[in-house]
C-alpha cells in the first residue's frame, strides 16, 4: 500500500518515468484489450475469462496476504493457505450452529484477525530475529499442525457448505455469468479496498507502513513496531479468510486440502506482482487466474490437461523469477557490498 | 561430519548397534528402523544443501519421487536389479538436481523456498498426466518377484546410509566443503576469494538431490515396491526439511536423531490416545516441530555441543 508513495518519491528523485513501468502498463493494457475482444467474439471465451477472473481474485487475495507478511518481516508464511482453510472450517461450524452466511462471514474474519495476531506473537516473534530458514520452518510446522488440528476437530470427510450467492446466473449479452463469480470478485474487491484504506488513511496504517519500511526509525519516533507486525499478521489472516471463504464455493465440498493448490497459485501471483507490491499481488492473481483458465480451457487435454495446471503454475513461477525477479511492480533490489 | 577420534568411536558404536538390531527387532520394528535409515539419507542430503551452503529446499520430496519412480519403472519394464535402479536413481536425480540448481543460482532465501515448495506440490501431478508411462493415480509396481522383504530394505537402507555418509564426509572435508561453507557464510566473500559460485551452488543441489533420489528409491521399496503419487505429497518434503532442522548442522548424532524423529514420530504419534486416529500424526508432528524450533535454535547438534561445553567447563 506504500508503493504509490514510494514510487512517487522515486519518480521525483529520478526525474523521469521508468521505462520498465511503461512496458508493464502497456503489457497489461494489451492483455486487457485481448480479453475484451475475445469476450465479444466468443461466449466460451467470455465465460472462461469471467471464471478465471473470479478464481484469480481469490489467488490475488491470498497473494496479498502473503505480501503483507513479506513486506513487514521479509518472510513467506507457508501456513497462510492452511490458516485460510482453518478459518473456512470455522465459518462452516458457525453456520452449523445456526448462523446465516454473512454474520458467520463477519465473525470468521474477526476470529481470523485474532488468530493471526496471536500466532505472530506466540510463534513467530521468538524466532523472528534468527534466520529466514528458522521462520520458514516454524511456518512449515504451523502448516502441518493446522492440517492435523482441522482433521482432528472436523474430520477429513467432505463437508457441504451453502453457497452465499446461489446457483443462478446473470445474462449479459447472451453470455451467462454465474452470480457466484460476480459475488466473489465483489467481496474480494471490497475487502482489498478496506484494507488499502486502513493502510492509507488511518494513523494505525501509517504506523504499520513505517514499521514495515524502516523498523528502527519507526521505533525511534514511537511506533510500537512489534504490535504493528502482529496486527499485520492479523490483517493477512483476514485476507486469507476472505480467500478461503470465496474459494470454497468453487469446489464441490469443503475438505482440508482446500487451499493447498491455491497457495501455489498465490505464490506465483505474488511473485509476478513483485512480492513487495500489494497492487501487484492483485494484478498477478487476476493474470494467473485468467491465463491458466484460458490455457486449460483451450489447449487439448492431451498436451495441457487440468493435471498439468499446477506444474504449469510452477513453470510460470520459475520463468518470472529467472526473467524478471522483481516481478511486474517490484523494485529492483540494489545490494551494496 | 568431520570425524575426529572420539567421533570415530561413536561411528563404530552406531555401526555395531545397526548390525545387531535385526537380530533383536520384530519384523514390524525392522521396517520402522529401515524407515529411519531412508530418512537418514534424505536428511543427510538436505543437510549438505541447507547446512553447508545455506540454500533452503522445501522440495526434496520431489527428488524422492523421481528416485522412487525410477526404481519402479525400471523394475516394471526391465526387471533390473534393484541395487542398479538405486544407482540410476542417484544418477538421474543428480542431473535433475543440477537442472533445478541452475535457476536456484539466481534465487536466494525466500524465493528458493517458494520455488522448491511449488516443485514439491506440482510433481505428484506429473504421473497423473502421463499415466501410460507413470501409471496415473494407481501408481507403478515393482515386479512381484522383486518385491523385497523388510530385512532387505533395512540392510539396503543402512548400507547406503553408511556409503553415502562416508561420501559426504569425503566431499565436505576438502576443497569442495570449504567452498560450500564459504558460500554459506558470505557469497560475496566467497566470490572474492575465488570460489566459483555457479559451480558449487549447483553442485550442492545436485549432490543433495542425488541423496534424496536414493532415499526415494528405498522409500518405494519399503512400500512393497509401490510408487504412488499420493505417497509423495508435500508432507514428505516437509518431513525432510523438519528432519534437517531437528538435526542441526553437521553432526552424525544430530542427523540420526533428526531421521529418527521424522521416521518414527508419525508412526508413533498416529496412535496417540487423546487425539486418536491417524490425524494425531500431524498434530503431534507440527507441534513438535514448532517447539523444537523455539527451544533448540541449532537443532539437536547444537544441543549436543552445548552439553559438551557444559561437560568440559
Amino acid at each position: 500500500m506504500v508503493s504509490a508513495a514510494t514510487s512517487r518519491l522515486e519518480g521525483v528523485r529520478g526525474g523521469s518515468i521508468d521505462p520498465g513501468t511503461v512496458t508493464v502498463v502497456l503489457f497489461l493494457l494489451g492483455g486487457a484489450v485481448f480479453l475484451l475482444i475475445g469476450c465479444l467474439r466468443s461466449t466460451t471465451f467470455a465465460q472462461l475469462t469471467i471464471e478465471g477472473l473470479a478464481i484469480g481474485s481469490v489467488y490475488g487475495s491470498l497473494a496479498l496476504a502473503l505480501v503483507l507478511v513479506y513486506r513487514a518481516t521479509h518472510v513467506i508464511n507457508f501456513a497462510q493457505g492452511e490458516l485460510a482453510m482453518f478459518t473456512t472450517y470455522i465459518a462452516w461450524d458457525l453456520m452449523q450452529h445456526g448462523l446465516s452466511y454473512w454474520p458467520a462471514f463477519a465473525a470468521t474474519l474477526a476470529i481470523a484477525f485474532a488468530l493471526g495476531t496471536v500466532l505472530q506473537v506466540t510463534l513467530i516473534r521468538p524466532v523472528q530475529h534468527r534466520s529466514v530458514i528458522a521462520v520458514v520452518i516454524v511456518t512449515v510446522g504451523l502448516f502441518i499442525l493446522i492440517d492435523g488440528v482441522v482433521n482432528w476437530i472436523w474430520g477429513g470427510d467432505f463437508k457441504l457448505m451453502k453457497s452465499p450467492f446461489g446457483l443462478g446466473s446473470f445474462d449479459v449479452g447472451g453470455v451467462p455469468i454465474r452470480h457466484l463469480y460476480v459475488g466473489m470478485m465483489v467481496v474480494v474487491f471490497v475487502s482489498v479496498v478496506l484494507v488499502w484504506a486502513l493502510f492509507r488513511f488511518t494513523k494505525l496504517g501509517l504506523g504499520m507502513r513505517a514499521a514495515a519500511l524502516r523498523p528502527d526509525a519507526a521505533a525511534l519516533v514511537g511506533v510500537r513496531v512489534d504490535s504493528m507486525l502482529a496486527i499485520g499478521w492479523g490483517l493477512a489472516a483476514v485476507l486469507g479468510a476472505v480467500a478461503g471463504l470465496m474459494a470454497e464455493p468453487t469446489q464441490l465440498f469443503l475438505t482440508p486440502v482446500l487451499m493447498q493448490q491455491i497457495l501455489v497459485y498465490a505464490f506465483a501471483a505474488a511473485v509476478l506482482g513483485g512480492l513487495e507490491s500489494p497492487a501487484g499481488a492483485l494484478v498477478g492473481g487476476l493474470t494467473i487466474g485468467v491465463s491458466l483458465n484460458l490455457i486449460v480451457g483451450y489447449v487439448p487435454e492431451k498436451y495441457v490437461g487440468s493435471n498439468l495446471q499446477l506444474p504449469l503454475a510452477f513453470a510460470v513461477l520459475l520463468v518470472i523469477l529467472l526473467v524478471k525477479p522483481s516481478g511486474l511492480f517490484g523494485r529492483r533490489e540494489v545490494r551494496r557490498v | 561430519m568431520r570425524p575426529k577420534i572420539p567421533a570415530l568411536t561413536s561411528l563404530l558404536v552406531v555401526a555395531a548397534v545397526l548390525v545387531i538390531l535385526p537380530f533383536i527387532l520384530s519384523d514390524y520394528n525392522i521396517s520402522l528402523a529401515a524407515q529411519v535409515g531412508i530418512f537418514f539419507i534424505a536428511v543427510l542430503g538436505l543437510n549438505i544443501l541447507t547446512g553447508y551452503t545455506g540454500q533452503i529446499s522445501i522440495g526434496h520430496g520431489a527428488f524422492m519421487a523421481i528416485g522412487g519412480y525410477t526404481t519402479a519403472v525400471m523394475s516394471r519394464d526391465h526387471g533390473t536389479n534393484l541395487v542398479v535402479t538405486m544407482l540410476m536413481a542417484f544418477a538421474i536425480c543428480f542431473v535433475v538436481g543440477l537442472l533445478v540448481g541452475l535457476p536456484a543460482l539466481r534465487l536466494s532465501g525466500v524465493y528458493l523456498a517458494l520455488v522448491t515448495f511449488a516443485l514439491a506440490v506440482s510433481v505428484p501431478y506429473i504421473p497423473l498426466q502421463y499415466s501410460t508411462f507413470l501409471g496415473g493415480s494407481g501408481g507403478v509396481n515393482v515386479r512381484d518377484s522383486q518385491i523385497p522383504s523388510n530385512l532387505w530394505v533395512y540392510k539396503a537402507a543402512w548400507t547406503s546410509s553408511a556409503i553415502l555418509f562416508v561420501l559426504a564426509w569425503l566431499i565436505l572435508r576438502g576443497r569442495v566443503g570449504r567452498a560450500f561453507r564459504a558460500i554459506r557464510d558470505s557469497e560475496i566473500a566467497a566470490v572474492s576469494s575465488g570460489v566459483e559460485l555457479p559451480v558449487y551452488k549447483t553442485l550442492a543441489f545436485g549432490i543433495s538431490a542425488a541423496y534424496a533420489g536414493v532415499a526415494g528409491s528405498l522409500f518405494v521399496l519399503a512400500l512393497n515396491g509401490f510408487a504412488q503419487p499420493s505417497e509423495f505429497d508435500v508432507f514428505l518434503s516437509l518431513q525432510i526439511l523438519v528432519g534437517a532442522a531437528v538435526a542441526g548442522l553437521g553432526s552424525l548424532w544430530g542427523i540420526l536423531v533428526g531421521a529418527a524423529f521424522v521416521g518414527l514420530l508419525p508412526q508413533v504419534s498416529s496412535s496417540v490416545p487423546v487425539i486418536g486416529a491417524q490425524h494425531g500424526r500431524d498434530v503431534v508432528f507440527g507441534a513438535a516441530v514448532i517447539l523444537i524450533m523455539l527451544l533448540l535454535p541449532d537443532g539437536f547438534a547444537g544441543l549436543l555441543a552445548r552439553i559438551r561445553r557444559l561437560g568440559s567447563a
